[in-house]
């Protein structure tokens, strides 16, 4: 559809451009990206024809973009500018029916029946049609955006530019604009060229991007591939963070606000923010904490700067034990959305917890165990599924900035030292008479000050999953064994 | 909210906005016929003109006199009015579009001051072409305010190879401040002309005769034909330059046309009126807030009423110290600076808003 080759130039003596090539397929949704002043309205500007090229091809169809009349070039191009100021009001109908001009034929241009249809079609489908007798200027930018798409699309284009198209606009109308567009894309088969500063709604809704970086192209292909955490971080000079939508399979760039010196001092997280009594061992760290949990509330991955494990009798039965738990917490002063909060039919006094040192970092282990429920894994569907209070409750603080897959590492490194702990002390399955693995609702959390030492890894031999199985297994041992006492007296 | 709809039903009847123009065209004409000095009977002015315009076999006899006066005088007259209002008006509609400016208009250019020269130099230095004689001035009017515009639009195209619209504002007012020190040092250095040149400066219509009429019509038919022809362009390129290429318009063939065009209608009306401001920059004005800016009704609509405007703006200029004549251009300033003061002051209260 589009296809450019070894394009060049730029304003008078300052070129911008240096030898882009690339081309876009019918119905293609391509994004341009890069940042200010890498070049991109200076080529959209020359792929629309209104700015002249040094050297190099523009070819669309097949045929070249100086063999095109502004008129013929009209019929296949239509360009959704950034802004639109106006001399005169004009009613949105006469701004729509601008768009039909490049259609119209003889010398005092004619209006036919189907630039009739057109219009009237273009203004439903951008949703003006409602207003066409309002005044441009009496529109809110919203509106007046999609009286100019209305006008571009009445020129039935085959390939449409956007230049940042979702500036000024609020949420839904970004959203509403960028679907009309991928529906175009597809039903119509459209070819839509947008240049975007948004990397993450070109991201959600692009089959392709390119990425310019000093007037030339730096990368083009999918999103997921030009969306590299390094690379963004390289050609925007700035701090970056990837993630995954949660919704869909698309990629999400997150910008990191520089930190002030004092959100950098590192924070050691220990026994002196342990509080324990009867009812609750609670934990109230300085700083939120990136987490990721198993919890009643707070659970998956999140940050929170409070944890309780509160002790509920061996009889509590509850419908809804999230929303009795949310209940709780809040009556006890804890926003539940910044709380991770778990539960235990142990006796408290049976805690056990461990701070021990790393090179470089620290870890601080909490545990609370009962095996009364024990449960071997393997054998698990000898038992029935009715939900009783977990009774291995697993906390482990990592004084370090953890990796994603050291998150998961670390609870696969900590449910092993807890299963080696269980077999040490012979806990059975009472209901198989098995060597039990866990009880039926243990829970874990982990959760870092993303300060200081950067650790990756934590699999069990490296030194945070040494420290780590070291830590748990010493803890639940001893805990297990506490509660045994506890139970005793 | 009510003047809103009003508005909106005025701009909706486009036969309506018609009517209304033509009926206050043929209403001026009838009137600037009629009064005068000797007023003619409106019955004796219908006879008159069915015998003599459209050669109706009527039987009465209307009076000689009476038949001079109109034939000779009046109609003459209210003809070269209305086509010199006409010029100035539609030429400034399609300036004001082309540059995007309500207050543009055909002076900003630079093109009058460059008809005035032509004229200005031709009373002065006393030149007289043998075969043109008496149409030596209106010619060289005409031929100096195309060489302006094209002076202007030279230097804008050295200065700015995309020829922005506000690079050409510029140089043109550049342009017209030369060309009016030019005009100063004639005036400065004459000696017995003095009168002819200021007089014919202020602009009049009076004792041009049919000849006049001659010269400035083909100039009027080509030039608005042509603007005619791009009232979609016009439209377009409200929207700025880029947005108009973008909706196919060829811009640079576009706006070279419809300054040229519109530097013809100024030339020929300067030339064989002198210099009548503010219709070129009222009446447009007018038109667009009473029924909208679509240049495809514009056009048309501020070339009818501009005619009206300027033929009742010489019976006023007549009759106010009758027997002797004001300079039209008086007339129109006296009207036309404090309407285009109100109207920029409802303008600045509307954005206030």
């Amino acid at each position: 559809m589009l296809e450019v080759t070894g394009l060049s130039g730029g304003y008078y003596n300052h070129p911008v451009l240096d030898s882009v090539s690339f081309t876009v397929n019918k119905g293609e949704l391509f994004g341009i990206l890069g940042p200010n002043g890498s070049g991109k309205t200076t080529l959209l500007s020359m792929l629309s024809g209104v700015l002249a090229y040094k050297a190099g091809t523009i070819k669309i169809k097949g045929t070249s973009l100086k063999e095109y009349s502004a008129k013929q070039l009209a019929q296949v191009i239509a360009v959704l500018p950034q802004h639109s100021s106006l001399a005169f009001s004009y009613t949105v109908k006469e701004t729509v029916s601008l768009g039909r001009y490049a259609h119209q034929k003889g010398l005092f241009h004619s209006w036919s029946d189907e630039d009739e249809a057109v219009v009237q079609k273009v203004m439903e489908q951008t949703g003006v049609a409602g207003f066409s007798d309002y005044q441009f200027e009496q529109l809110s930018g919203g509106e007046r955006q999609r009286v100019l798409l209305a006008q571009a699309l009445a020129q039935e284009p085959e390939i449409l530019f956007l230049d940042e198209p979702t500036n000024h606009l609020d949420l839904a109308y970004q959203k509403g604009l960028l679907d009309l567009m991928k529906k175009m894309a597809m039903e119509y088969e459209l070819t839509v060229i947008a240049i975007f500063h948004d990397l993450n709604l070109a991201g959600l809704y692009c089959d392709r991007l390119m990425l310019l970086e000093k007037g030339q192209v730096r990368v083009n292909d999918i999103p997921n591939e030009v969306l590299k955490q390094e690379r963004i971080q390289q050609v925007y000079r700035t701090e970056i963070e990837k993630h995954p939508h949660p919704a869909i399979p698309r990629p999400q760039m997150f910008i990191v606000p520089n930190q002030h010196d004092s959100e950098k001092d590192s924070v050691v997280i220990n026994e002196q923010f342990l509080t324990v009594s009867d009812e609750m061992v609670q934990l109230h760290a300085p700083i939120p904490l990136r987490t990721m949990s198993s919890g009643v509330t707070g659970s998956g991955t999140g940050w929170h700067q409070k944890f309780v494990n509160r002790h509920v009798s061996h009889t509590y039965s509850c419908e809804n034990h999230v929303e009795e738990m949310t209940d709780y917490l809040r009556s006890h002063g804890f926003e539940p959305s910044e709380t991770v909060g778990m539960m235990t039919a142990v006796f408290l006094e049976a805690v056990s917890y461990r701070f021990l040192h790393g090179e470089n970092f620290s870890i601080f282990i909490v545990v609370t165990a009962g095996v009364g429920n024990a449960v071997d894994a393997s054998l698990a569907d000898q038992h029935s599924d009715a939900p009783r209070p977990g009774t291995i409750n697993t906390w482990i603080f990592i004084n370090g900035h953890v990796a994603e897959e050291a998150f998961i590492h670390s609870i696969v490194t900590a449910t092993e030292a807890k299963v080696k702990a269980l077999h040490e002390l012979g806990v059975k399955d009472p209901v198989t008479n098995t060597w039990a693995t866990g009880t039926s609702t243990d829970s874990i959390l982990i959760a870092a000050t993303q300060r200081g030492e950067g650790l990756h890894y934590a699999g069990t031999i490296t030194p945070l999953g040494k420290l780590i199985s070291r830590g748990v297994y010493d803890c639940t041992v001893e805990a297990i064994e506490k509660n045994e006492r506890v139970k005793r007296t | 909210m009510v003047k809103q709809s009003i508005r909106k039903s005025l701009t909706n009847n486009k036969p309506l906005a018609y009517i209304i123009a033509v009926s206050f065209l043929l209403f001026s004409m009838m009137v600037g016929i009629s009064i005068g000095s000797v007023s003619v009977p409106f019955f004796t002015l219908f006879q008159i003109l069915g015998k003599e315009v459209f050669h109706l076999p009527i039987a009465a006899q209307p009076d000689m006199m009476f038949t001079n006066i109109v034939m000779n005088i009046r109609l003459p007259r209210v003809l070269l009015a209305g086509l010199v209002g006409a010029s100035l008006a539609i030429a400034g509609a399609a300036f004001q579009g082309l540059l995007r400016n309500p207050l543009a208009d055909p002076y900003t250019l630079g093109v009058s001051s460059g008809a005035s020269v032509g004229a200005v130099a031709t009373i002065f230095l006393g030149i007289s072409i043998p075969v043109l004689g008496n149409f030596t001035l209106p010619i060289l009017s005409v031929v100096f305010s195309i060489v302006t515009i094209f002076c202007v639009l030279f230097f804008t195209k050295k200065m700015d190879r995309s020829m922005k619209v506000e690079t050409i504002i510029l140089t043109g007012i550049i342009f017209s401040s030369f060309l009016s020190a030019f005009i100063s040092l004639m005036i400065a250095l004459t000696g017995e002309e003095l009168r002819q040149i200021i007089g014919w400066l202020m602009g009049s219509v009076s004792m041009r005769g049919w000849s006049y009429i001659v010269i400035i019509l083909p100039f009027f038919v080509i030039g608005s034909l042509v603007l005619m022809m791009n009232t979609q362009e016009l439209n377009a390129m409200t929207f700025g330059e880029n947005r108009a290429k973008h909706l196919g318009v060829n811009v640079q063939r576009r706006k070279l046309t419809i300054l040229i065009a519109g530097s013809v209608l100024t030339g020929a009306a300067v030339a064989v009126s002198g210099t009548i401001g503010f219709v070129g920059l009222v009446i447009p004005h007018i038109i667009r807030q009473i029924w909208g800016p679509d240049h495809k009704h514009l056009l048309p609509l501020s070339l009818l009423i501009g005619s009206g405007f300027l033929i009742l703006a010489d019976l006023v200029a007549r009759m106010v110290i009758s027997p002797s004549e004001l300079p039209i251009g008086v007339i129109t300033s006296l009207i036309g600076a404090p309407a285009f003061a109100l109207i920029l002051l409802k303008r600045r209260r509307r954005g206030e808003r």
